[in-house]
């Protein structure tokens, strides 16, 4: 490993103990950091897997649904039914700090009514309803689903860059820092061993 | 802060989530839909897209996560979940953790 490139004085050296101390809690710090994330990942991960599990199995049935009422609709009936929505969905955007990460927090609001079908029964099949009332119910999932998919890919980033500092520390600052100290030491005793033995040979001259 | 939902997909797809009250998008393919998500991105907070679009605009996505929202989800189309959705899960477990924990069965 490299050694910096500084001159070997005391004023040095002791600028170098102070960095390598506080090198060496900032890793410790991060080291910490790092294990909590991950204990949080795995558990945020599990519940983005159960519900992605959800969402994609209620999802196809839906979809399947959906088209065969489309294929026994006139086109035109289907456009006009489906275009005009009784409710709007609206949702609360918070975030929340996981880690000093913000992650997106959402609550859907407004009241959401299960029959809020918007058109009238005698022009669409019963798929439709079906499928159209099906959406509604999960739409709380799904929005939860967006929320901790995002969080579990952020938190992954954040992990990921976590560990590269607490790498560059360990594996570089921390060991070039040591080797400075080590290098501006043996040079500080061979100068004060020279200086010794210059005295012996002055006194033994004189 | 009140946001908006918004799906971005192919005709057929979308249609019932419009009856749900969710704001419609159509796009046929990925070009346009990296239109559209330029477009609504600022305007809406949750995005669904459809795995047919999302796969291929993977790299485009990824921008996204650097903030908290929009908040962009990739869901089955009609013809199925194509497993894209779960792959990216096991993709930011591998990179997060080093090994796979939850879905190595599959």
């Amino acid at each position: 490993m490299a050694r910096l490139n500084v001159n070997p004085t005391r004023m040095e050296l002791k600028k170098l103990k102070a960095r390598l101390s506080t090198a060496v809690r900032g890793h410790k710090l991060l080291k910490d950091k790092s294990d909590e994330m991950v204990r949080r990942f795995t558990v945020i991960i599990k519940k983005a897997k159960t519900l992605r599990e959800e969402v994609e199995a209620g999802l196809s049935e839906i979809l399947r649904q959906f088209s065969i009422a489309r294929s026994v609709t006139p086109a035109y009936f289907a456009e006009t039914a489906f275009s005009m929505p009784s409710v709007a969905v609206k949702a609360e955007c918070k975030t929340e700090s996981i880690m000093g990460v913000d992650v997106p927090k959402v609550e859907l609001i407004g009241e959401r009514r299960s029959d809020g079908l918007p058109y009238a029964f005698s022009e669409i099949t019963g798929e439709a309803d079906y499928s159209v009332s099906m959406v509604s119910k999960l739409l709380p999932s799904m929005v939860a689903l967006a929320e901790t998919e995002k969080a579990v890919r952020m938190l992954a980033d954040e992990i990921e860059r976590n560990k590269r500092r607490v790498n560059a520390l360990e594996y570089v600052m921390i060991p070039q820092l040591q080797e400075t100290i080590k290098y501006i030491k043996d040079k500080l005793d061979e100068n004060e061993r020279a200086a010794v033995v210059r005295l012996m040979k002055v006194k033994s001259k004189v | 802060m009140t946001g908006k939902t918004a799906i971005v997909g192919d005709g057929d797809s979308i249609m019932v989530f419009k009856a749900a009250g969710v704001d419609t998008f159509p796009a046929e393919d990925e070009k346009k839909a990296r239109e559209v998500l330029r477009k609504i991105a600022k305007e809406y907070q949750i995005i669904f897209l459809t795995e047919n679009l999302a796969e291929p605009l993977q790299e485009f996505l990824k921008r996204f996560d650097e903030t908290a929202y929009p908040v962009v989800l990739s869901i089955p189309t009609k013809s199925g979940s194509t497993g894209y959705g779960v792959k990216t899960l096991k993709s930011a477990m591998e990179r997060a953790l080093g090994v796979d924990i939850l879905f190595h069965k599959n």
